[in-house]
Protein backbone atom coordinates (compact mmCIF):
# COMPACT_ATOMS: atom_id res chain seq x y z
CA UNK A 1 0.00 0.00 0.00
CA UNK A 2 1.21 3.15 -0.86
CA UNK A 3 0.64 5.92 1.64
CA UNK A 4 0.64 9.68 1.49
CA UNK A 5 4.20 9.37 3.26
CA UNK A 6 5.94 8.20 0.32
CA UNK A 7 4.98 10.32 -1.92
CA UNK A 8 5.54 13.38 0.58
CA UNK A 9 9.26 11.96 1.09
CA UNK A 10 10.33 11.36 -2.72
CA UNK A 11 8.92 14.96 -3.40
CA UNK A 12 11.15 15.91 -0.45
CA UNK A 13 14.27 14.60 -1.78
CA UNK A 14 13.46 16.20 -4.98
CA UNK A 15 12.91 19.62 -3.92
CA UNK A 16 16.29 19.77 -2.10
CA UNK A 17 18.47 18.69 -5.21
CA UNK A 18 16.48 21.28 -6.78
CA UNK A 19 17.49 23.84 -4.20
CA UNK A 20 21.07 22.49 -3.92
CA UNK A 21 20.87 23.28 -7.81
CA UNK A 22 19.79 26.81 -7.01
CA UNK A 23 22.39 27.63 -4.64
CA UNK A 24 25.55 25.88 -6.32
CA UNK A 25 25.40 25.73 -9.97
CA UNK A 26 27.17 28.46 -12.09
CA UNK A 27 25.29 28.00 -15.30
CA UNK A 28 21.79 29.93 -15.66
CA UNK A 29 20.11 27.49 -17.45
CA UNK A 30 21.38 24.37 -14.70
CA UNK A 31 19.35 27.19 -12.57
CA UNK A 32 16.41 27.59 -14.85
CA UNK A 33 16.44 23.69 -14.49
CA UNK A 34 16.69 23.69 -10.34
CA UNK A 35 13.63 25.78 -10.36
CA UNK A 36 12.12 23.35 -12.59
CA UNK A 37 12.89 20.47 -9.97
CA UNK A 38 11.23 22.27 -7.04
CA UNK A 39 8.01 22.97 -9.24
CA UNK A 40 7.62 19.37 -10.30
CA UNK A 41 8.34 18.48 -6.34
CA UNK A 42 5.35 20.86 -5.53
CA UNK A 43 3.15 19.23 -8.13
CA UNK A 44 4.07 15.94 -7.11
CA UNK A 45 2.45 17.09 -3.49
CA UNK A 46 -0.88 18.70 -5.29
CA UNK A 47 -1.48 15.37 -6.95
CA UNK A 48 -0.41 13.17 -3.52
CA UNK A 49 -2.93 15.07 -1.61
CA UNK A 50 -5.70 15.23 -4.49
CA UNK A 51 -6.05 11.58 -3.93
CA UNK A 52 -8.23 12.22 -1.06
CA UNK A 53 -10.30 14.90 -2.38
CA UNK A 54 -12.51 13.44 -5.33
CA UNK A 55 -15.44 16.33 -4.72
CA UNK A 56 -13.34 19.20 -5.72
CA UNK A 57 -10.42 17.77 -7.69
CA UNK A 58 -8.72 21.16 -6.82
CA UNK A 59 -4.96 19.33 -6.44
CA UNK A 60 -5.13 17.69 -9.67
CA UNK A 61 -6.66 21.27 -11.31
CA UNK A 62 -3.94 23.29 -9.53
CA UNK A 63 -1.14 20.73 -10.61
CA UNK A 64 -2.04 21.85 -14.22
CA UNK A 65 -1.88 25.29 -13.70
CA UNK A 66 1.69 24.98 -11.99
CA UNK A 67 2.61 22.88 -14.88
CA UNK A 68 0.83 25.87 -17.21
CA UNK A 69 3.19 28.68 -15.13
CA UNK A 70 6.42 26.44 -15.24
CA UNK A 71 5.96 26.42 -18.71
CA UNK A 72 5.43 29.85 -19.58
CA UNK A 73 8.58 31.09 -16.76
CA UNK A 74 10.83 29.02 -18.76
CA UNK A 75 9.92 30.60 -21.72
CA UNK A 76 10.60 34.06 -20.19
CA UNK A 77 13.61 33.22 -18.70
CA UNK A 78 15.45 31.23 -21.73
CA UNK A 79 14.10 34.37 -23.31
CA UNK A 80 16.28 36.72 -20.92
CA UNK A 81 19.21 34.44 -20.76
CA UNK A 82 19.71 34.51 -24.95
CA UNK A 83 19.44 37.92 -24.22
CA UNK A 84 22.11 38.05 -20.98
CA UNK A 85 24.32 36.41 -23.56
CA UNK A 86 24.03 38.32 -26.36
CA UNK A 87 24.93 40.91 -24.34
CA UNK A 88 27.94 40.18 -21.93
CA UNK A 89 28.78 36.54 -23.99
CA UNK A 90 28.65 34.52 -20.83
CA UNK A 91 25.39 32.88 -18.70
CA UNK A 92 27.71 32.97 -15.20
CA UNK A 93 25.20 34.60 -13.39
CA UNK A 94 28.66 35.95 -10.85
CA UNK A 95 29.71 37.93 -13.72
CA UNK A 96 26.75 39.37 -14.75
CA UNK A 97 27.02 42.62 -12.54
CA UNK A 98 26.07 45.49 -14.51
CA UNK A 99 22.70 46.97 -14.75
CA UNK A 100 23.24 49.40 -17.90
CA UNK A 101 25.94 49.63 -20.54
CA UNK B 1 5.46 -6.24 -1.84
CA UNK B 2 3.28 -6.45 -4.47
CA UNK B 3 3.45 -5.00 -7.91
CA UNK B 4 2.65 -1.68 -7.05
CA UNK B 5 4.95 -0.61 -4.30
CA UNK B 6 7.63 -2.45 -6.14
CA UNK B 7 7.13 -0.29 -9.22
CA UNK B 8 6.45 2.88 -7.12
CA UNK B 9 9.72 2.18 -5.42
CA UNK B 10 11.32 1.78 -8.74
CA UNK B 11 9.85 5.20 -10.01
CA UNK B 12 10.78 7.21 -6.93
CA UNK B 13 14.82 5.55 -7.27
CA UNK B 14 14.81 6.50 -11.13
CA UNK B 15 13.64 9.78 -10.11
CA UNK B 16 15.89 10.97 -7.36
CA UNK B 17 18.78 8.84 -8.56
CA UNK B 18 19.02 11.24 -12.06
CA UNK B 19 17.93 14.06 -10.34
CA UNK B 20 21.23 13.72 -8.45
CA UNK B 21 23.15 12.85 -11.27
CA UNK B 22 21.44 15.97 -13.27
CA UNK B 23 23.17 18.42 -10.87
CA UNK B 24 26.45 15.92 -10.56
CA UNK B 25 27.81 16.21 -14.13
CA UNK B 26 30.19 18.42 -14.74
CA UNK B 27 28.60 18.40 -18.62
CA UNK B 28 24.95 20.46 -19.55
CA UNK B 29 24.76 18.76 -22.32
CA UNK B 30 24.07 15.42 -20.35
CA UNK B 31 22.84 16.48 -17.89
CA UNK B 32 20.16 18.28 -19.77
CA UNK B 33 19.22 15.16 -21.70
CA UNK B 34 19.10 12.86 -18.20
CA UNK B 35 16.74 16.09 -17.51
CA UNK B 36 14.25 13.82 -19.42
CA UNK B 37 14.51 10.82 -17.33
CA UNK B 38 13.67 12.43 -14.49
CA UNK B 39 10.57 14.14 -16.07
CA UNK B 40 9.51 10.49 -17.07
CA UNK B 41 9.40 9.00 -13.73
CA UNK B 42 7.87 11.93 -12.29
CA UNK B 43 5.21 11.45 -14.69
CA UNK B 44 5.18 7.97 -13.49
CA UNK B 45 4.78 8.77 -10.04
CA UNK B 46 1.83 10.85 -10.86
CA UNK B 47 -0.14 7.99 -12.02
CA UNK B 48 0.61 6.24 -8.72
CA UNK B 49 -1.43 9.04 -7.36
CA UNK B 50 -4.58 7.99 -9.69
CA UNK B 51 -3.53 11.39 -11.96
CA UNK B 52 -3.45 9.80 -15.32
CA UNK B 53 -4.01 13.53 -17.04
CA UNK B 54 -1.51 15.56 -15.21
CA UNK B 55 1.00 12.80 -16.08
CA UNK B 56 0.25 12.52 -19.53
CA UNK B 57 0.06 16.96 -19.79
CA UNK B 58 3.57 16.46 -17.67
CA UNK B 59 5.08 14.41 -20.44
CA UNK B 60 3.45 16.97 -23.18
CA UNK B 61 4.44 20.03 -21.88
CA UNK B 62 7.89 19.51 -20.10
CA UNK B 63 9.34 16.86 -22.98
CA UNK B 64 7.94 18.07 -25.93
CA UNK B 65 8.10 21.87 -25.19
CA UNK B 66 10.15 22.87 -21.87
CA UNK B 67 13.31 20.66 -22.68
CA UNK B 68 13.54 21.58 -26.34
CA UNK B 69 13.54 24.74 -25.57
CA UNK B 70 16.14 24.22 -22.86
CA UNK B 71 18.10 22.16 -25.31
CA UNK B 72 17.61 25.34 -28.08
CA UNK B 73 18.94 27.94 -25.10
CA UNK B 74 21.91 25.74 -24.67
CA UNK B 75 22.74 25.49 -27.86
CA UNK B 76 22.92 28.77 -28.42
CA UNK B 77 24.31 29.94 -25.72
CA UNK B 78 27.57 28.00 -25.24
CA UNK B 79 30.31 28.24 -27.74
CA UNK B 80 32.37 25.44 -26.35
CA UNK B 81 29.39 23.12 -26.70
CA UNK B 82 31.19 20.92 -28.97
CA UNK B 83 34.49 21.18 -27.33
CA UNK B 84 32.84 20.60 -24.50
CA UNK B 85 31.19 17.24 -25.43
CA UNK B 86 34.41 16.34 -27.05
CA UNK B 87 36.72 16.73 -23.74
CA UNK B 88 35.44 13.79 -21.42
CA UNK B 89 38.87 13.51 -19.98
CA UNK B 90 39.24 14.82 -16.39
CA UNK B 91 36.65 14.62 -13.63
CA UNK B 92 33.49 13.01 -14.62
CA UNK B 93 31.21 14.94 -11.66
CA UNK B 94 31.63 18.42 -10.72
CA UNK B 95 33.04 18.41 -6.83
CA UNK B 96 29.78 19.52 -4.65
CA UNK B 97 30.12 23.04 -2.88
CA UNK B 98 30.16 22.18 0.76
CA UNK B 99 28.16 24.94 1.86
CA UNK B 100 24.59 24.32 -0.20
CA UNK B 101 25.40 20.32 0.18
CA UNK B 102 24.60 21.60 3.80
CA UNK B 103 21.95 24.19 3.31
CA UNK B 104 20.31 21.40 0.92
CA UNK B 105 20.23 18.36 3.71
CA UNK B 106 19.41 20.67 6.50
CA UNK B 107 16.11 22.05 4.88
CA UNK B 108 15.92 18.18 3.94
CA UNK B 109 16.08 17.12 7.55
CA UNK B 110 13.91 20.03 8.48
CA UNK B 111 11.17 18.87 5.91
CA UNK B 112 11.32 15.49 7.68
CA UNK B 113 10.64 16.29 11.10
CA UNK B 114 7.65 18.76 10.19
CA UNK B 115 6.37 15.07 7.95
CA UNK B 116 7.19 13.09 11.08
CA UNK B 117 5.11 15.71 13.04
CA UNK B 118 2.44 16.18 11.08
CA UNK B 119 2.06 12.09 10.38
CA UNK B 120 0.59 12.54 14.10
CA UNK B 121 -2.28 13.95 13.47
CA UNK B 122 -3.37 14.47 9.95
CA UNK B 123 -5.66 17.37 8.72
CA UNK B 124 -9.61 16.32 9.42
CA UNK B 125 -10.66 16.96 6.16
CA UNK B 126 -8.48 13.69 4.54
CA UNK B 127 -9.47 11.56 7.58
CA UNK B 128 -13.25 12.38 7.31
CA UNK B 129 -12.60 11.76 3.28
CA UNK B 130 -11.50 8.45 4.05
CA UNK B 131 -13.74 7.50 6.59
CA UNK B 132 -16.57 8.41 3.99
CA UNK B 133 -15.16 6.80 1.19
CA UNK B 134 -14.66 10.13 -0.70
CA UNK B 135 -11.32 9.35 -2.31
CA UNK B 136 -10.02 8.82 -6.05
CA UNK B 137 -10.49 5.09 -6.96
CA UNK B 138 -8.28 3.96 -9.80
CA UNK B 139 -11.52 2.92 -12.15
CA UNK B 140 -13.42 6.48 -11.02
CA UNK B 141 -13.74 8.41 -15.06
CA UNK B 142 -11.08 11.39 -13.68
CA UNK B 143 -10.45 12.73 -16.71
CA UNK B 144 -14.65 13.84 -17.73
CA UNK B 145 -14.48 14.74 -14.23
CA UNK B 146 -11.63 17.27 -14.52
CA UNK B 147 -13.46 18.76 -17.48
CA UNK B 148 -16.70 19.03 -15.83
CA UNK B 149 -14.45 20.80 -12.99
CA UNK B 150 -12.53 23.18 -15.33
CA UNK B 151 -15.59 24.37 -16.80
CA UNK B 152 -17.55 25.52 -13.75
CA UNK B 153 -15.79 25.19 -10.67
CA UNK B 154 -12.54 26.74 -11.72
CA UNK B 155 -13.39 28.94 -14.34
CA UNK B 156 -12.13 31.69 -13.69
CA UNK B 157 -8.66 30.59 -12.53
CA UNK B 158 -8.71 28.73 -16.07
CA UNK B 159 -9.27 32.05 -17.94
CA UNK B 160 -6.95 33.81 -15.96
CA UNK B 161 -4.06 31.19 -16.54
CA UNK B 162 -4.49 31.27 -20.18
CA UNK B 163 -4.47 35.16 -20.49
CA UNK B 164 -1.47 34.77 -18.55
CA UNK B 165 -0.12 32.47 -20.83
CA UNK B 166 -0.87 34.36 -23.73
CA UNK B 167 1.24 37.48 -22.29
CA UNK B 168 4.01 35.34 -21.37
CA UNK B 169 4.32 34.16 -24.86
CA UNK B 170 4.31 37.58 -26.60
CA UNK B 171 6.65 38.31 -23.86
CA UNK B 172 8.95 35.90 -24.50
CA UNK B 173 8.94 36.28 -28.58
CA UNK B 174 8.91 40.10 -28.04
CA UNK B 175 12.53 39.19 -25.63
CA UNK B 176 13.91 37.14 -27.85
CA UNK B 177 13.77 38.94 -31.24
CA UNK B 178 16.76 40.67 -32.88
CA UNK B 179 16.93 44.38 -32.22
CA UNK B 180 16.89 46.50 -35.02
CA UNK B 181 19.28 48.93 -35.85
CA UNK B 182 19.33 52.00 -34.04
Amino acid sequence: MITLTHFLVVSACIFCIGLYTVIAKRNAIMILIGIELMINAAILNFVAFSKYDKTNYGGQVFALFAIVLAAASVAVGLAIILNVYRHYKTINPDNITDLRD
Amino acid sequence: MNLEVFLFYAFAMLAIGSALLVVSLKNTARALFLFFITLFSMAGLFLFALADFVAITQIMVYVGGVLILMIFAFMLSNKELLADLQNISGSFLSLPSWQSVLLAIGFFVVILIGLKEWNNDMPEWILSNIKSGDIILPNDNNIQQLGIKFMTQYVLPFEVISIFLLMALIGAAHLSRKEENR
